[in-house]
């Protein structure tokens, strides 16, 4: 599917992996924190234009609102380009959400299309059947003054997930635990296609946390083939035509990977990497003094839906703080009126406006020194929360929740039951 | 052209959030960066390192984030080039594309001695000579694009022709 795309948005009859090729761009994105190294760069062209003012992407969501002076400065950076070059796609506070988030929900993403951002879980966009992936700031400059992009097009990993999906486990456990089964290098550089009867029958919330991880297997990009899943999200968020591409029967995959994951329990992953992934039941009674909901990994109306099904009518634990990040201000907003929020909130939640906030350490929720967190977000490393001696554990929603209620990484059942 | 320098090694899977922590991705000033530069796993780092220093690293050096911040702390702390087993594919095009020498080279060089031993690095041929032995390893050559890209400085430059053109 990869190569079709990108042999027609570089108008080659045929591309093979290894290639090349420069592409024209459908979207490029930006944030605050890698646009305005963007938007140094592209100043150096001396254009009085960008390549089309309704194909760039500027959304402010990482140190926003923002959290310093240093923050605030970068952020005025983009609007006052957005102003300037008349950017279509501006998203201010208050009415913004996390980037891999507000794209999809906003109709911008559409099958077939090649999408570049300035942030590495560009990737996201492959649930939708798009090609899409990170690149950094110089990249960006580059596409917003040229509309191009190169690429090595990349050779494709396909992994089948066939099975029952057990209760409490969802997209963000089969991500988890395909990375650790191949390491964080060990779809690097290539394309990860996710398919088989269980992603058939994957939510496109589901869907899109997996995608989003792809980088975290150092991934080019992932993507779930378009089916009506993917046309029933597209309804009434797009009336704009669209190309779809599938794998072909007989298309070469590198490799295949097939994930029978009946019986399969939630995964964690331990610090300090993505890829030290274990069953829940090796974590059971870790102590955490932070819990965390949100990111444009798990941040979005599902993920709120299970976590509040588990918390609903019970207690944080004492000990913990319990960050709850809708990922959008539509999420936000359907969240309250679904009665989710109440439900955190009486549960003594803290509800915090969409940001990455806490994520990568930004704001909203840094870690002191020996504090350990569970969260639905996607990366471990060393000091990313906070303090290079907090440690961070990646999960699912309903693990999350449910280990809040705990004070300790417990199973859902534990607390639901 | 040929460079030499004392070199530091790093191990597999050197993250960009190791490299420059998020608490500092408000900073755009490479040199300001660079007073971070692997303060999370090697907090002596910034004070250790001088201009003209070789980064040696393992495999998937630069993954995560695609912070460009990352590339520009270490080309600001004067590195003037990493050599890795492999690297992580954002970092690899950030680093080309701001033009920071880098060589992936399947030579395991990760057991020379960090801080003491030199390389002497020709970097249009990708040899690389360790001082101390003698011993040469050969690094993978680019393709034509990608050297397009680093003989004229990084992709702003090489974007530029382009508009010249049009």
């Amino acid at each position: 599917m990869v190569e079709k795309i990108l042999a027609a948005r570089a108008g080659r009859a045929k591309v093979m992996p290894g290639d090349l090729v420069n592409v024209q761009v459908d979207l490029a994105l930006g944030n605050d924190i890698t646009a305005p190294v963007a938007i140094r760069e592209f100043e150096r062209f001396g254009l009085d234009r960008v390549f089309d003012p309704d194909k760039i992407i500027l959304v402010p969501d990482h140190f926003t609102p923002n959290k310093d002076i240093a923050a605030a400065e970068q952020a005025m950076v983009l609007r006052r380009f957005a102003r300037k070059y008349g950017i279509k796609h501006y998203y201010e506070v208050g009415r913004m959400g996390i980037e891999h988030a507000l794209l999809p929900e906003q109709g911008l993403v559409r099958p077939g299309m090649v999408i570049i951002g300035a942030d590495s879980h560009t990737c996201t966009y492959g649930a939708l059947g798009a090609f899409a992936t990170g690149v950094g700031s110089t990249d960006l400059a580059a596409a917003m003054a040229i509309g191009e992009a190169w690429f090595k097009v990349p050779p494709t990993i396909r992994f089948e997930y066939e099975g029952s999906l057990p209760e409490w486990v969802g997209g963000k456990d089969l991500i988890l635990y395909t990375i650790g089964r191949i390491g964080v290098d060990g779809a690097r550089y290539r394309a990860m296609e996710f398919a088989g009867s269980v992603i058939e029958e994957l939510s496109m919330d589901g869907r899109l946390t997996m995608t989003n991880m792809a980088i975290e297997a150092g991934g080019k990009c992932g993507y779930v083939q378009p089916d009506e899943i993917t046309f029933d999200y597209l309804k009434g968020r797009t009336t704009l035509p669209y190309d779809v591409f599938y794998s072909d029967d007989d298309a070469p995959y590198e490799q295949v990977f097939n994930f029978d994951i009946s019986g399969m329990e939630p995964q964690i992953a331990f610090p300090p990497s993505p890829d030290n992934v274990r069953a829940l039941s090796e974590a059971s009674g870790i102590e955490l003094q932070q819990v965390v909901i949100g990111s444009c990994t798990n941040g979005r109306i599902e993920d709120l839906r299970i976590a509040a099904s588990v918390i609903k009518g019970k207690r944080v634990h004492p000990r913990v703080r319990l960050l709850i990040i809708p990922a959008t201000q539509q999420i936000y907003r359907q969240a309250l009126e679904e009665g989710l929020l109440a439900a955190f909130i009486d549960a003594e939640a803290a509800v915090s406006t969409p940001t990455c906030g806490p994520c990568l350490g930004g704001h909203m929720g840094i870690l002191a020194r020996g504090e350990k967190a569970l969260a639905t977000t996607n990366r471990n490393f060393i000091g990313r929360m906070g303090h290079p001696e907090s440690e961070v554990y990646l999960c699912g929603p309903a693990v999350a929740a449910a280990s809040a209620v705990a004070g300790e990484i417990v199973h859902p059942e534990e607390v639901v039951s | 052209m040929i460079i030499e320098g004392r070199i530091w090694i790093f191990g597999d899977n050197i993250d960009t959030d190791a490299i420059i922590a998020a608490r500092y991705l408000s900073i755009v000033e490479p040199r300001e960066l660079a007073k971070h530069l692997m303060e999370d796993i090697k907090p002596d780092f910034p004070g250790l390192v001088q201009p003209g220093d070789i980064i040696v690293a393992g495999n998937n050096f630069g993954c995560g984030s695609s912070r460009e911040h990352a590339p520009l702390a270490i080309k600001g702390a004067g590195i003037s080039c990493v050599i890795a087993l492999s690297f992580a594919r954002i970092f690899y095009r950030n680093a080309i594309n701001i033009g920071l020498p880098i060589l992936e080279c399947h030579d395991d060089l990760t057991n020379l001695s960090s801080g003491a031993d030199q390389l002497q690095v020709n970097l249009d041929q990708g040899l690389i000579t360790h001082l101390q032995s003698g011993c040469k390893y050969q690094a993978a050559p680019f393709p034509p694009f990608m050297q397009e890209i680093i003989s004229r400085g990084g992709l702003v430059e090489y974007v530029k022709a382009r508009l010249d053109l049009r």
